[in-house]
């Protein structure tokens, strides 16, 4: 395994000692929420006996018994069907897709049924649909998908996509507690590669608010999930040649924190975003559209995507490696927008 | 054992089917006026199904109509002005205007669901309000209807295999009413009966003669007993006709005539009501009393559905989410003490434990068997021609070691080679 990468984010904040993986914020954020509240069960694919193909539940079963631990047959519509009913009940079920990818097969179940729900007649469905997502890590085209835009662009739906294990912990409690389905994407190449000390009491993170990861005056970066470190990579490189990178990372998706992108680029007057999912249909569309309509006047340069292409993700690592942006693509893409 | 019917009981299911009956008749009307705003479906000939089966729950039980579940919803406690208002659109009605038909729900006291066009969708869903239920200790039962074109859906098996594996208390109707808009059902599946399909998943099934409402209720009586009982859900598929075209705009040319007449012969209201009078349970003043009384109320109803406004147009950018407890309040109706649900009653002994697995422990990725993200990064791997050489063995094989002393030999090989591969690129594949 390669090494794992320490991150901060507290900023010195009271913490609980050792530095936790993303992985283990997850797992400490199901563990606490289902302590804090009998309403809050699980429900997935190997969930409980085998603790989740990642073992983001190991020990849940164990605690929190057979009734909230639910392992589940292979069906993804029965799952997230299942998981509706359950919180509308009052529950807060939480639905593992053992890969996102897998979301697709249930695809039906969250964008007409889930997703309309409060819209039509009423009924909130205060659920989240986690699961382990992206790429980087040789799965192949059906292990290593970045669904999050079909969901952006279903109104109904939360969707939050983190980049670090404070972050992981803080803002799945909030998708716990959201009265709202919430899409909660994982991304499984962070799963054990970042480790964060993480404070020793309950907190959350609120859905809806990016953050601003490093100031910069020459040009804003926008990013999230595991593109928001690459991106932080590449600002340290364009630190060195003199560029002053401001980093945001959106953390949650759906709804969009527009404001802190926009306060950014008032500033730095130009806008890179970086994110994995392939390019067509991107957020990185949706941010440029937004620029456009509320900062065209304060724009210096074109905006610019380093995104994957639009292609399945492929599975040799050469392959992979070029379908996927990375740092050094992040900084020529920088370096070439900085000079307007 | 079928439940005997008091008098009440066998009135108040005429009662129902009769408005069931009159409530579609007052739509057409509507409809021919261009009243309703979309397409309006009919449940005529079907009516002994949405009432026989609905009138077996309880009023704590939940539900999930289809399109042609009026009678159902009727049952369950909602006015007919409802289905007026949704049908027309209007801003009175329990969508407001977002939605039309059946398409409503209800989830702090009649405890109805919403449906959807995307048939099955409901069964997995209706699971999970019955394992909610229990969880909760309610005591609850929940049903839903499918067609027998719905029954040919991937999530129909979905649905009905979780809810057996869980032994829900779930009671799924399977209305076979022989056509899927113009398909006939031998042209959808190849099997006579399609209760058969229950016995696949271990789901007990019933079939009824859909026309008799009396075999209905009794059958569907016994399921909901039986489900509530926790004995695990039931199927029923009851046998009937759908006796108009898919919707209002569908003449059903496609339908044999002589198969409408036999079935016009078995229209189960008029052999119900030959049943109640020649059981000195209804006679003609009994009759006309519920006419009269079934008239008024509809023209009531009609007459504030007609007076309703539509929505405001600003409507339609309005309650896509949930604001918050101001908007609705989730709270979970506890009817069991949270203590046995709540460590340390809840918890259990890991006896199903493989070496390594389940110690409630963070494994910190020790132990995890998946081995994506272990394997060196592509420039790495075309640098280094001796790594690439090396036999690959995915670490999963390791949380398996220890079957054979051959195999875990291998296993022991694999190890040492997996460290050194990830010792090499330590530092590296960092995007």
């Amino acid at each position: 395994m390669p090494e794992t990468k320490t991150f901060s984010s507290t900023n010195g904040a009271a913490s609980a000692g050792n530095p936790v993986t993303f992985l283990e914020a997850i797992k400490q954020a199901m563990y606490e929420e289902m302590e804090r509240d009998p309403a809050v069960v699980l429900l997935g694919e190997d969930v409980g006996v085998y603790g989740g193909a990642f073992k983001t539940s190991e020990g849940l079963l164990e605690r929190f018994g057979w009734e909230r631990v639910i392992d589940t047959p292979i069906s993804e519509s029965a799952i997230i069907g299942a998981a509706c009913g359950m919180s509308y009940l009052g529950l807060r079920p939480i639905a593992e897709m053992q890969f996102i990818d897998f979301i697709a097969c249930c695809f039906n179940q969250l964008t007409n049924f889930v997703a309309k729900g409060h819209y039509l007649w009423g009924a909130p469905a205060p659920m989240v649909v986690r699961g382990p997502s992206g790429g980087g890590v040789h799965g192949g085209p059906f292990h290593s998908a970045n669904p999050e835009m079909y969901f952006v662009h279903t109104p109904g739906l939360k969707v939050v996509y983190p980049s670090t294990p404070y972050d992981a912990k803080g803002l799945l409690k909030s998708a716990i507690r959201d009265n709202n389905p919430v899409l909660f994407f994982e991304h499984k190449y962070l799963y054990r590669r970042i480790k964060e000390e993480l404070p020793a009491g309950d907190y959350t993170v609120p859905l809806g608010k990016a953050i601003v990861r490093r100031e910069g005056k020459h040009l804003t970066i926008v990013s999230y999930a595991a593109m928001m470190h690459t991106s932080l990579e590449a600002a340290d490189a364009l630190a060195k040649e003199g560029i002053a990178a401001e980093v945001i990372d959106l953390r949650t998706l759906q709804p969009l924190d527009e404001e802190t992108i926009l306060q950014s680029v008032r500033k730095t007057n130009k806008c890179l975003v970086v994110h994995e999912d392939t390019k067509t249909g991107g957020i990185a569309g949706e941010i440029a559209a937004i620029l456009c309509e509320k900062a065209f006047g304060e724009l210096d340069g074109p905006l610019v995507r380093v995104t994957a292409l639009d292609t399945p993700v492929p599975y040799a690592p050469t392959l992979e490696e070029y379908f996927l942006p990375n740092a050094k693509k992040v900084f020529t893409a920088a370096k070439e927008l900085a000079r307007y | 054992m079928k439940p005997e019917l008091t008098r009440q009981q066998y009135l108040d299911l005429y009662y129902f089917m009769r408005l069931n009956r009159a409530v579609e008749d007052t739509m057409v009307k509507l409809f021919r006026q261009n009243k309703i705003v979309g397409g309006l479906y009919s449940s005529l000939g079907q009516e002994a199904i949405s009432v026989g089966t609905a009138y077996a729950l309880e009023k704590k039980d939940w539900l999930a109509p289809m399109i042609r579940n009026i009678g159902a919803l009727l049952v369950k406690g909602v006015p007919p002005r409802d289905i007026f208002t949704q049908h027309m659109a209007k801003y009175t009605s329990p969508t407001l205007g977002k939605d039309g038909t059946s398409h409503f729900g209800d989830l702090e006291n009649l405890h109805i669901v919403s449906p959807i066009s995307m048939l099955g969708d409901l069964i997995p869903v209706m699971t999970g309000v019955a394992m909610a239920g229990r969880y909760l200790g309610q005591k609850i039962v929940a049903m839903t209807w499918i067609g027998d074109g719905g029954s040919s859906t991937g999530v129909f098996h979905e649905g009905l295999n979780f809810a057996a594996v869980q032994k829900a208390p779930f009671v799924l109707i399977l209305e076979n009413n022989q056509w899927a808009y113009s398909t006939p059902v031998k042209r959808q599946v190849p099997i006579e009966n399609l209760a058969d399909r229950a016995k696949a998943y271990g789901v007990a099934s019933y079939i009824v003669d859909g026309n008799d409402v009396v075999a209905v209720y009794q059958t569907a009586k016994e399921a909901v007993d039986r489900a509530r009982a926790g004995e695990g859900p039931v199927l029923i598929e009851a046998k009937s006709m759908r006796m108009r075209g898919h919707a209002q705009h569908d003449p059903a040319e496609y339908v044999p005539k002589e198969m409408f007449e036999y079935w016009k012969q078995r229209d189960p209201i008029e052999q119900y009501e030959r049943f109640l009078l020649g059981k000195k349970l209804l006679d003609a003043a009994g009759k006309k009393e519920m006419d009269n009384k079934i008239a008024a109320l509809l023209e009531k109803d009609r007459d504030f559905a007609e007076a309703s406004p539509m929505p405001p147009p600003e409507l339609a950018e309005q309650g896509v989410y949930c604001t918050g407890d101001d908007c609705h309040k989730v709270a979970a109706k506890w009817a069991r003490d949270t203590a046995e649900v709540t460590p340390p009653k809840s918890s259990v002994a890991a006896v199903w434990r493989v070496r390594g697995f389940g110690e409630g422990k963070g494994s910190g990725g020790k132990n995890a068997p998946i081995h994506f993200g272990d394997t060196a990064a592509a420039s790495e791997e075309l640098a280094n021609h001796e790594a690439k050489l090396a036999p690959k063995i995915p670490a999963k094989t390791v949380a398996n070691g220890g079957k054979s002393p051959a195999k875990s030999a291998a296993v022991h090989a694999s190890n040492s080679g997996a460290k050194k591969s990830s010792k090499a690129v330590a530092g590296k594949a960092r995007r």
